[in-house]
């Protein structure tokens, strides 16, 4: 058995434009004599895929668009990404809990096993700068999908799927230690990496790498995150 | 008098008192505990102990010798790979991952070039012999990892003999990744594209050597372990999860196939070419540590066949690439070992020093700035010694990675020890660890 | 002339420093402190191969209160200081520590919030050990300079002025940033 072939990236919408880059070295202000700082460019997250998505994914997209029509929650999903073979599904933040519980409960769904919640953070992308990110696979149909949430910054809420998904416990917990996501309804959303009385959430992109400068003979090397870039 | 900010702080709840722990003040919470129940103990294991398989920390509530309550304590080894990760290049990110579960540092390797050659879309692009060359690494890293669980696991619960015949072992293997890429441990050497260099000559008949000698050691194993009955008196019936909890939980790897469940990612969903290998999944049905002994002794023997099927594949290979053919993206030299120790090979030097401005140019280019990777995620997990091993790769389009990370099988699977070991004996949780394998290294990253 | 002469044979003189030297280096007993991928090569120096045992320490004791080498192996991360600290105190004097790879010498390539950049900063290291891992032959090389200097080390009085000595000269050394020339 293997995991059934899909067709070509389905036809995309233009790319969501997230936010900007300037200049190339990481320079700015009167620093900059490479000439290279008036250089700006978007960066662009592949947009939303229109169907027919290809092979499965069309049944998985109909069968969750039923269940959750089923379910009141039609309006669930907000947009649907197919980039390299992969399916993402964004999910409105209020209803990822009754999501998860069709994705993992619905006879044509039965994506049993969460893989995992990770969060990833565009600052600049305004009103949506949190994502926390589940990977769903389904053993019975030997599938995987991705569901996405963005999360607004100043109110970094959304429902925990630990219910469904018990092994989400762990994970949650983590996303919340590093960025800050606060899931509503999780047993006991407390600090699991850092020590509990850390300031911050370290892996935003907002946090300092927080390196020290590093001394040879004659020398001094800042830490990675101060020094000049290529982006 | 000031208030100290790092005091145990408590607050009462539906569920009961919660305390949270800072460390430092036992004192507070064992007196707190001892209030409201005058004949249970709390046992504090770890973060140092000998048999907690790293740094792990175990709370445990005990009533005479029977846990009541375990709470896993982790983070004591987190290490912010996933934040220096941001700041590299595509290619030096694979020099970080390796190091997060440092007992399969090839599939840590493995998972995240997988992802970042998705993106690149040159995942059909990887030349035959990278292929093969990953699956013989990661086989033969399979059985390396499977050792030193089979020892450390015997240590702790005071087989010593398996330890000491278990790293012999590890060290053959060991010594192969050396003559093959250089390193005993934390390699980086599977990276996005292909792998680093091509084999070493001589390495075939070295690992034939290895495969045969590990034909006559590996069921010395099953001589000292199987029937031994100390041996199963401690590993039978402990431990215990079945299929349904092994799925809310999320577990995979040895502890899902002990429940008679064949859920292999190499053959369900198979990457970089697992399809063409003749080898059977593993399976037991007793759902327990003795189980998933088990389960890890037969594995390594179908890794050893997996390894057979790889040396004949590459003897058939002699000089084919290892690196994808895209100069904008494969690594511009080859390395070679010169007298000051492993560098850019003489010949490369002399074509971008004397030769070819331009080589210079792209040369300087690709390692300094490096390659750009389409904006975008992926995730394509493998099956690791350990369970379902994945990296979610985002990129926005620049030279390093936006963000990186790692779904570690030890870290989801090890959330399973309050279930597996709640109700059983003291001692028992010290065999139920062991049987899950969780490297902190991977938990914690 | 003096004492020696007038001694019979078969009996051998030698300072008390020289004996107790002699004795504490020969049974020298490692703290298990193996926090990282070091730590599986600090095993594997205790297993058969690379044999630990041929210096009297293969046995790693499980309380730091028996033993008198802390070997940190791995990284340490803020979390974890705290808890080394506290290994560090329980052990009895005499005791030393050895930082086993980069990461515990200084922090090494996780330059970063989650790291101790280099394992000096909690407790005082008397051998640090490069490499990542380093080898198993590489940590016997350490812990046999570091028997050279277990050897050595002064007793009582001695011993104060030893230590007195030895922080004159490190407050009077040139920082490292500040120092010229190729680094070696």
């Amino acid at each position: 058995m293997t995991l059934e072939p899909t067709g070509p990236d389905a036809a995309t919408a233009p790319g969501e434009v997230i936010a900007r880059r300037e200049g190339m070295f990481g320079v700015h202000g009167t620093g900059d004599t490479s000439g290279y700082g008036g250089l700006s460019t978007h960066v662009e997250l592949p947009g939303a895929s229109t169907p027919p998505y290809g092979g499965w994914m069309d049944e998985v997209a109909t069968a969750l668009q039923a269940a959750a029509a089923a379910a009141g929650v039609e309006s669930a999903v907000e947009k649907v990404v197919v980039y390299r073979g992969e399916i993402t599904f964004f999910i409105r933040r209020e209803d990822i809990a009754a999501v998860a519980k069709l994705l993992r409960d619905d006879v044509l769904l039965r994506f049993e096993l969460c893989s995992g919640v990770s969060g990833v953070h565009y600052p600049d992308d305004a009103g949506r700068e949190l994502h926390a990110v589940y990977h769903l696979l389904s053993m019975t149909h030997n599938r995987r999908i991705r569901l996405e949430v963005t999360i607004p910054d100043a109110d970094p809420h959304v429902d925990s799927v630990c219910a469904t998904y018990p092994t989400a416990d762990w994970h949650e917990r983590e996303t919340f230690d590093f960025f800050g996501i606060i899931f509503d309804g999780h047993p006991a959303l407390t600090r699991i990496q850092m020590p509990d009385d850390w300031p911050g959430h370290p892996q935003r992109k907002d946090y300092p790498l927080g390196g020290i400068p590093v001394e040879y003979k004659g020398a001094t090397v800042p830490p990675p995150d101060e020094r000049r870039s290529y982006n | 008098m000031t208030a100290d900010p790092y005091a145990a702080t408590e607050s009462a709840t539906t569920e009961g008192k919660v305390y949270t722990v800072t460390g430092q003040d036992w004192d507070s919470i064992v007196a707190g505990i001892a209030e409201d129940h005058d004949d249970k103990v709390v046992v504090n294991m770890g973060p140092q102990h000998p048999s907690t398989h790293g740094v792990l920390r175990l709370i445990l509530e005990l009533e005479g010798e029977t846990v009541t309550e375990a709470r896993c304590g982790i983070g004591y080894l987190h290490t912010g790979i996933e934040k220096n990760m941001e700041f590299r290049t595509w290619v030096q990110g694979v020099t970080f991952c390796t190091r997060m579960d440092y007992l399969s540092p090839f599939f840590n390797e493995m998972t995240y070039s997988l992802g970042v050659e998705g993106l690149l879309d040159i995942s059909t692009d990887i030349p035959e012999k990278a292929q093969v060359m990953r699956v013989l690494l990661m086989e033969l890293n399979r059985i390396s990892s499977h050792l030193v669980c089979i020892a450390t696991g015997g240590m702790e619960i005071g087989a010593l003999t398996v330890m000491t015949i278990g790293f012999r072992e590890r060290e053959l293997v060991l010594d192969l990744f050396e003559l093959i890429t250089g390193l005993r441990m934390n390699h980086a050497f599977i990276r996005p594209g292909g792998v680093a260099q091509d084999m070493p000559a001589g390495a075939l008949d070295e690992i034939r050597d290895f495969v045969a000698l590990m034909k006559k050691r590996l069921p010395e194993y099953a001589d000292l372990c199987n029937a031994n009955p100390i041996f199963k008196a401690r590993l039978v019936d402990v431990g215990h999860l079945d299929l349904a909890g092994c799925l809310a939980l999320g577990l995979t790897g040895p502890p899902l196939r002990a429940t008679g469940y064949g859920w292999d990612l190499r053959k369900m969903q198979p990457y970089s070419g697992y399809e063409d290998y003749d080898f059977e999944v593993c399976t037991w049905d007793t759902a327990d540590s003795y189980g998933r002994f088990r389960i890890r002794l037969n594995e390594m023997w179908e890794s050893l066949k997996i390894v057979e099927q790889c040396v004949e594949r590459l003897a058939g290979l002699e000089g084919a690439p290892v690196m994808v053919a895209d100069k904008k993206i494969a690594w511009p030299s080859q390395l070679a070992i010169g007298s000051d120790g492993m560098g850019n090979s003489l010949d490369h030097i002399k074509h971008i020093m004397g030769e070819s401005m331009e080589g210079l140019i792209h040369h300087f280019k690709l390692v300094t700035e490096g390659f750009r990777v389409p904006a975008g995620q992926a995730y394509v997990p493998i099956e690791s010694p350990r369970g379902e091993l994945g990296a979610h790769v985002v990129s926005d389009g620049g030279t390093r990675p936006y963000r990186v990370h790692f779904r570690d099988p030890s870290f989801t699977n090890l959330q399973a020890t309050s279930v597996m070991s709640e109700g059983g004996m003291v001692a028992d949780v010290i065999v139920a660890i062991a049987s899950i394998d969780p490297v902190m290294g991977g938990v914690d990253r | 002339m003096g004492l020696e002469e007038k001694l019979p044979s078969g009996v051998l003189l030698t300072t008390v420093e020289g004996v107790a030297g002699y004795m504490r280096k020969a049974s020298f007993w490692p703290a298990t402190f193996g926090l990282a991928c070091c730590a599986i090569e600090m095993m594997t120096t205790g297993g058969p191969k690379y044999d630990l045992a041929r210096f009297g320490m293969e046995v790693f004791r499980a309380s730091p209160r028996q033993a008198d080498l802390m070997i940190v192996a791995g990284r340490v991360s803020q979390k974890m200081a705290p808890v080394l600290r506290q290994i560090y105190d329980q052990m009895p004097e005499p005791k030393w520590v050895l930082a086993m790879g980069v990461c515990a010498s200084s922090g090494g390539m996780f330059n970063n919030y989650a790291v101790v950049q280099g394992v000096d900063h909690i407790v005082p290291v008397d051998m640090y050990l490069p490499g990542c891992p380093p080898r198993p032959e590489m940590l016997i090389d350490a812990i046999l300079k570091l028997h050279d200097q277990v050897q050595h080390t002064k007793l009582g009085v001695n011993r104060l002025d030893e230590i007195e000595a030895d922080e004159a000269t490190a407050l009077a050394a040139v920082p490292t940033s500040q120092m010229k020339g190729l680094l070696r």
